[in-house]
């Protein structure tokens, strides 16, 4: 009984607005012709030419990357452990402060995170730079990828890999060939939000980056505290169309793997 | 195998204790301290060389002065109300815009599901920064709204919305929107729809059904919503240091001032230490919420 009434249809219209038209004016302001940003000049693409000649920028979005490959990286492995010590650990000597310590940084406010990573870095004279945000983004990272794979690990059937043990695999062949491939999707969406969380992250990196290592995000936030610019839109533009295609992409892949995956049900039961 | 499961712990383990047990403590020590003109500017400072006699000496050192300074000092305890007060109204307005968009979801026809999922997703994963960027173009006082105004006579003077209050609670609730959408629309599309025919047939508008049946059995998605709003927001900094005004006051930004600014370490960690006392309370509520559903569903 789903019935899509006028309060319905007005209430998504007016939600996506909100949720679109700021983003949809940036993009179009970044073909602007004027310098000015609230005057129309004429259909330009130069602000793109501008920022891919503006070394600044150029510099920055190389270290972002890097971080965000590096440490998303460490996360996913990290992450991906601890989710399997969580829901298949056990019981061990301090199982409760273990996964505390999992779940604690998700709600921590990162204004805390990056103090606190700070202060550490300090203490044990580590140089900062671009090692010590990547140690700081795998941390938190890590968390995210761990409640992702771990809800992933509880949902499926524990018995698959008991057979495989019993058929005489090892344990970590068995990991390697039954886990693996089903907690695949899981890993790999946690890598995504990973990355994504690194490519993103503000605050933390202001803490812990030093004078060396300056992260787009950070160069972007000073930029953006002097006002809007014609490049800051440019750029916007392209980060939006950037996570525009990476979704898009996920959800239609998802969507033929689930369409695939009832297909091939359906050939197994007229076998059967 | 018994090697092996225990590396399996113990590298995520003492990756987790390095680098967020330890840090934290640092943080609690810290505030303990007293500020000093040094490198690193607090005091006492641990010296290994004296050992045990140096531990001992610096322990005794350390006092909650910090801490009864910020109840003293105006700044802080008004911080701290004035950002449960920003985070409070911001919640609000994203379930005043955030349920009808979750319930019109879904209520939509069957095969809009994913694109409309798809629509609040995007977002979600769209650069935070640059959606609040996208905000100041639109909120500044030649910006769009105000020019639009103007336009339609409405306004004859722009109004000033950037820096101020009300540019963070706008700022606050279309960043955060999704997080209070997705958990929402999560519960109303598992809702027995049969309910509501059922209700309807014996007798019910369909506003009273709305209240008496999908208010009620939506509750989960609501509270959770409103918790993953309310925590992260209560210590933003970007926001409220990007859309509001010198007055607005938020404890995210006063620690990164003491910080960086003041370079005041003990007063900054003491900061820290308080926000997170005042985190702890809706934490929990929030975490017996989702344990409720969870057994809720089994």
């Amino acid at each position: 009984m789903r019935r899509l009434t006028w309060f319905n249809a007005t209430s998504l219209t007016l939600g996506f607005a909100f949720l679109y038209i700021p983003m949809l004016i940036v993009i179009i302001y970044s073909f602007n012709e004027s310098r000015l940003v609230t005057v129309w000049g004429g259909f330009s693409t130069k602000w793109y030419g501008e920022l891919f000649r503006n070394e600044a920028f150029l510099d920055a979005a190389w270290v972002t990357f890097k971080v965000a490959l590096a440490s998303s990286i460490i996360a996913t492995i990290l992450g991906t452990m601890g989710a399997y010590v969580l829901v298949r650990g056990g019981r061990f000597f301090g199982r409760t402060l273990f996964s505390g310590m999992i779940y604690a940084p998700l709600v921590m406010p990162e204004v805390i995170t990056g103090l606190s990573l700070l202060l550490l870095f300090i203490a044990i004279g580590l140089d900062r730079g671009l090692f010590t945000i990547i140690l700081a983004h795998a941390t938190f990272s890590m968390c995210y990828v761990s409640v992702v794979v771990s809800s992933r690990l509880v949902s499926f059937d524990k018995s698959v890999e008991e057979a495989a043990l019993d058929l005489g695999c090892t344990p970590f062949d068995a990991f390697r060939s039954v886990t693996l491939p089903i907690i695949a999707p899981a890993v790999i969406s946690g890598w995504l939000l990973a990355l994504t969380l690194s490519l993103d992250d503000l605050v933390i990196a202001s803490f812990v980056a030093g004078p060396s290592a300056t992260t787009l995000p950070i160069k972007v936030f000073s930029s953006i505290r002097l006002g809007v610019s014609p490049e800051i839109n440019a750029l916007s533009t392209i980060l939006i169309g950037l996570v525009t295609i990476g979704t898009v992409t996920a959800s239609l892949a998802t969507k033929r793997a689930v369409v695939r995956r009832r297909r091939a049900e359906q050939m197994a039961e007229k076998t059967a | 195998m018994n090697l092996r499961r225990a590396s399996l712990i113990v590298v995520p383990y003492l990756w987790l204790m390095a680098l967020f047990l330890v840090p934290f403590l640092i943080v609690f020590r810290i505030a303990l301290s007293d500020t000093a003109l040094a490198i690193p500017p607090y005091t006492p400072t641990l010296e290994l060389s004296e050992g045990w006699a140096g531990l001992r000496d610096m322990l005794s050192q350390l006092d909650f002065e910090n801490f009864s300074f910020l109840a003293s000092d105006d700044l802080y305890w008004k911080s701290y109300l004035s950002s449960v007060q920003i985070a409070l109204i911001s919640t609000f307005f994203c379930l005043l815009i955030g349920f009808p968009l979750a319930y019109g979801m879904s209520n939509a026809p069957e095969e809009w599901q994913p694109t409309l999922m798809l629509l609040v997703i995007l977002p979600f994963w769209t650069s935070f920064l640059i959606r609040v960027y996208s905000l100041i173009g639109l909120l500044s006082q030649e910006g769009m709204i105000n020019q639009f105004l103007g336009w339609i006579g409405v306004i004859s003077e722009p109004l000033e919305i950037l820096n101020t209050n009300i540019a963070v609670y706008i700022g606050i609730t279309y960043t955060y929107l999704p997080f209070m959408i997705l958990p929402i629309y999560a519960t109303l599309i598992k809702l027995d729809r049969s309910l509501l025919e059922a209700a309807e047939d014996l007798g019910c508008s369909r506003t009273q059904a709305f209240w008496m049946i999908t208010i009620p059995l939506s509750k989960a998605g609501i509270i959770a919503g409103c918790f993953l709003v309310f925590i992260p927001a209560l210590g933003e900094f970007v926001i409220p240091s990007l859309l509001g005004g010198s007055q607005t006051l938020m404890i995210g930004k006063v620690l990164f001032e003491e910080f960086f600014s003041n370079r005041d370490w003990p007063v900054a960690s003491a900061v820290a230490v308080i926000l997170l006392l005042i985190l702890i309370i809706p934490i929990v509520l929030y975490q017996r919420n989702e344990q409720r559903q969870m057994e809720a569903n089994q």
